[in-house]
């Protein structure tokens, strides 16, 4: 281990075809999405906080924790009982109200703090946010034009490196990637919130680079093998770059992993998403965007070669 | 590519070893007060503390000076012996309007009305109208111009309020035309930092108007104001300011003699001692009124003139208000209110157990990295684990450089940065493998490798870059902070994986010149 390798993924004389299975590859892929789309109606996403405006107070009791109480001084502050729920171990509760135009979250907030200092006396308040609705329009507008137009630029610099074909291919792979995970994130009840919109903008560019990589190849190979039918040029990249893809795609797992199990509840919900999104975007660069290129670039990237009658 | 001058050698052990210099800060103490020390700030998730965003109402700004400046056209009308009728304020069209009682008087409205003061230059224009109406419009530059007056003002009196709760590194920025951030760290209950900056403090003296008794209609010139002394009955004051707050030069929480009580002691400049003195002079026996933010305050009787410019506010405080109303009047009125939008507040405790997670992950990270290199990339991945470490440390270089603020998810970002980081060093060394294995030497397939990697590597660094910049574009706290240490950690990456673990490679083979390569 300190000289020679010890272990590997693939042969380097692995070929794998992997084009065969490229039908199979896309219909998975598009009824994947398309009961992500579904559940994106229906139930659709938990937002969070930050998208959904409102209250959160996390608070510590001396001793466990009395529900009861709680409501009840809520109540007498004219503060909804709805939200108290309880989390973690037995001193810890969780209020949670929703907020709407016309409730000024700065005030309740305080209301919020006046009641748990009065139904437990010694409690410490360990987190409160309070959003306003026009903040987390604001917030949320943002975010997807983040993600909006890193979508662009992407497309606009691969467009700019490659040919379009590669451009529309990544792009179009990248908004299936996506979807996906907007299903995932509907599944596991993750709220959705600008901590999730980074997860998301994280994939999105590893996923992008995974993409690259491999397009590189059958750049390169499409200079090198002049005559070599696309869907063969195409699977001998894939090939060719499988040790490196999935030994990148390993190190970003592996530097993921620790922040799903120690991370906290802040960054658990987020590292769980990115490692979603690792496989899917791994998985995606092999079995999606290649197929996509070679149905988009069958015509023109190789025009003076007839396809194989497969 | 194969080549090193001693020039690219020393500058790149040179980085390194000036990376592990700037990253010294962080971790020792400052031994002389004159040097620089520039370290990284840890984000308010982790070491608790508070995050107010506020909106400052920069509409009430326009309809202020819309009122005022319809009481100025009154006067000044009344003064010239002009007459009008149907005087309105449109606060949608920024413009007061009104009918001239006689139409031949127009032009000398218009002209009377043009040579009112100005706070700003051409803060309005004077015109009539086809209806035979005049109008007054203020331009929409002018209200843009003191609106920024307004907020940078604000900001400076929300320094000035927050300096004196004694808060530690408050940090007041101003983010977009009308917003201000508030960050305070260690203090995780803010709800007197907000009822401060919640509170415009405007504070004037007036005199009471007696001709209306308590709950009736206010008379002409005079307003029904709450007066706070007499449990919010209501009572008509004047209009007219007699003294301003703003003429204020110090105020102190102190303790009334006579009722031993809590009471704020002030004293006025000279203008403002002039005008006391004036006022308490010529209407003794009289209430005057002390109004803060339309409420009274107290209003008491005028028993003597007070010439010496102090005086002493007696309202029903105990020592906490006192003192607070102490502190806003010495800070000074804001020129717009101000309300709070969002609220993020992080308890010490919470802030511990995160960094704890936080580098719990990074460190378990970190060594996942460096044994999956070792065992599937032997001597090269102990190369590039070695460039690893100096990653992290130019990382933590950058953002001491740069005194930029550390949040929980900006530690994610290191982590995945050193995640992604290898991918370079994979991408040079499988190309080296498949030239091996198309039979080529080892220094030729060293060279093909970094050569035919290195566009790759920027290609695919260039996407993942775009994606982030617009991450620390659009959003804000701690994911900007996450988007900030990803784009540091690609730029480092590329310098640590281009340069020294290719450095490495290279030294090694010079000094071994191995026929095989360790792949």
């Amino acid at each position: 281990m300190f000289e020679r390798p010890l272990l590997r993924f693939v042969r380097s004389d692995t070929k794998i075809n992997f084009m065969r299975g490229r039908f199979a590859g896309l219909a998975t892929s598009a009824v994947l999405s398309l009961i992500s789309l579904a559940l994106f109606f229906h139930p659709g996403l938990t937002l969070g906080l930050d998208f959904k405006g409102g209250i959160v107070v996390e608070a510590k009791t001396n001793g466990p924790a009395d529900f009861a109480k709680i409501r009840a001084a809520l109540a007498a502050h004219n503060v909804s009982t709805g939200g108290v729920q309880a989390f973690g171990g037995p001193d810890d509760v969780l209020i949670r109200l929703e907020a709407d135009k016309n409730t000024d979250t700065n005030a309740v907030v305080d209301q919020v703090r006046h009641a748990v200092a009065e139904a437990q006396p010694g409690a410490t308040v360990v987190r409160a946010d309070a959003v306003g609705a026009s903040v987390s329009a604001e917030l949320f507008r943002n975010g997807m034009l983040a993600l909006g137009l890193s979508l662009l630029m992407i497309l606009g610099y691969i467009w700019f490196r490659f040919e379009w074909e590669f451009a529309l291919s990544a792009v179009v792979t990248l908004v299936l990637d996506l979807t996906k995970t907007v299903g995932f994130l509907v599944l596991t009840h993750f709220e959705f919130d600008l901590v999730m919109v980074a997860a998301i903008l994280t994939i999105l560019g590893y996923s992008t680079n995974d993409k690259v990589v491999v397009y590189d190849r059958v750049r390169e190979n499409l200079r090198k093998y002049r005559t070599m039918p696309l869907r063969e040029l195409i699977d001998l990249s894939i090939n060719e770059t499988l040790n490196r893809t999935l030994g990148t795609s390993s190190t970003v797992f592996l530097a993921a992993l620790p922040l799903a199990l120690f991370g906290g509840a802040t960054l658990s919900g987020f590292a769980w998403v990115m490692l979603f999104g690792i496989v899917v975007g791994t998985s995606s660069s092999i079995f999606i965007a290649a197929p996509l290129l070679l149905l988009l670039g069958e015509k023109r990237l190789r025009k003076d070669v007839r396809p194989p009658s497969a | 590519m194969m080549y090193y001058s001693r020039l690219r050698m020393l500058s790149v052990v040179g980085v390194c070893l000036l990376g592990l210099v700037l990253c010294a800060p962080n971790f020792m103490q400052r031994p002389l007060p004159s040097m620089p020390w520039r370290q990284i700030h840890l984000g308010l998730d982790l070491r608790g503390g508070s995050y107010l965003l506020m909106q400052v109402d920069l509409k009430s700004l326009a309809k202020d000076r819309l009122q005022s400046l319809s009481d100025g056209v009154r006067q000044a009308l009344l003064a010239g012996g002009l007459g009008y009728r149907d005087i309105r304020v449109d606060a949608q069209k920024q413009q007061i309007t009104f009918t001239p009682r006689d139409p031949s008087e127009r032009d000398r409205d218009v002209k009377t009305l043009d040579a009112m003061p100005r706070v700003v230059p051409n803060e309005f224009s004077v015109a009539s109208q086809p209806d035979g109406s005049v109008a007054l419009t203020l331009s929409p530059d002018a209200m843009k111009l003191r609106a920024q007056d307004a907020v940078t003002q604000s900001i400076e009196i929300v320094r000035r309020r927050i300096d004196a709760t004694g808060a530690i590194d408050p940090e007041i920025t101003r983010q977009g035309e009308d917003r201000i951030v508030v960050e305070l760290p260690g203090v995780s209950d803010p709800e007197r930092v907000k009822a401060l900056l919640g509170t415009t403090a405007r504070m004037t003296f007036r005199l009471v108007d007696e001709s209306a008794g308590a709950g009736q209609i206010a008379p002409a010139g005079a307003t029904m104001l709450p007066d706070m002394d007499a449990g919010g009955q209501m009572l008509a004051v004047r209009d007219h300011i007699e003294v301003d707050g703003a003429d204020l030069t110090n105020a102190g929480a102190t303790t009334d003699q006579q009722t031993g009580g809590w009471a704020v002691s002030f004293s006025l400049d000279s203008v403002g001692t002039r005008a006391f003195a004036n006022v308490t002079q010529a209407n003794v026996g009289r209430r005057f009124a002390i109004v803060l933010d339309d409420k009274v305050i107290e209003a008491p009787v005028i028993h003597t003139a007070i010439t010496g410019g102090n005086g002493l506010i007696t309202g029903n405080f105990d020592a906490a208000k006192a003192t607070d109303l102490a502190l806003l009047l010495k800070a000074g009125a804001l020129p717009v209110p101000l309300t709070v939008m969002e609220e993020r507040s992080i308890g010490p405790s919470l802030g511990a157990d995160s960094i704890r997670a936080g580098a719990i992950s990074l460190g378990v990270g970190f060594f996942f990295v460096i044994a999956f290199m070792a065992l599937f990339y032997g001597r090269f991945g102990w190369y590039a684990n070695v460039a690893l470490l100096a990653n992290l440390v130019l990382m933590a270089a950058i953002l001491s450089l740069f005194e930029a603020t550390l949040t929980l998810p900006g530690m994610a970002g290191m982590l995945l940065t050193l995640g992604m980081a290898v991918d370079a060093n994979i991408l040079i060394i499988e190309r080296i493998r498949e030239e091996i294995g198309r039979g080529r030497s080892a220094l030729a397939a060293m060279q093909a490798g970094f050569e035919r990697a290195t566009s790759t590597i920027v290609d695919s660094n260039a996407t993942a870059l775009l994606a982030h910049v617009m991450l620390f574009v659009f959003g804000t706290g701690p994911v900007r902070g996450f988007a900030l240490t990803i784009t540091i950690g690609i730029v480092t990456t590329l310098f640590t994986t281009l340069m020294l673990s290719r450095l490495l490679m290279v030294r090694w083979y010079a000094l071994r010149r191995p026929t095989t390569l360790p792949v």
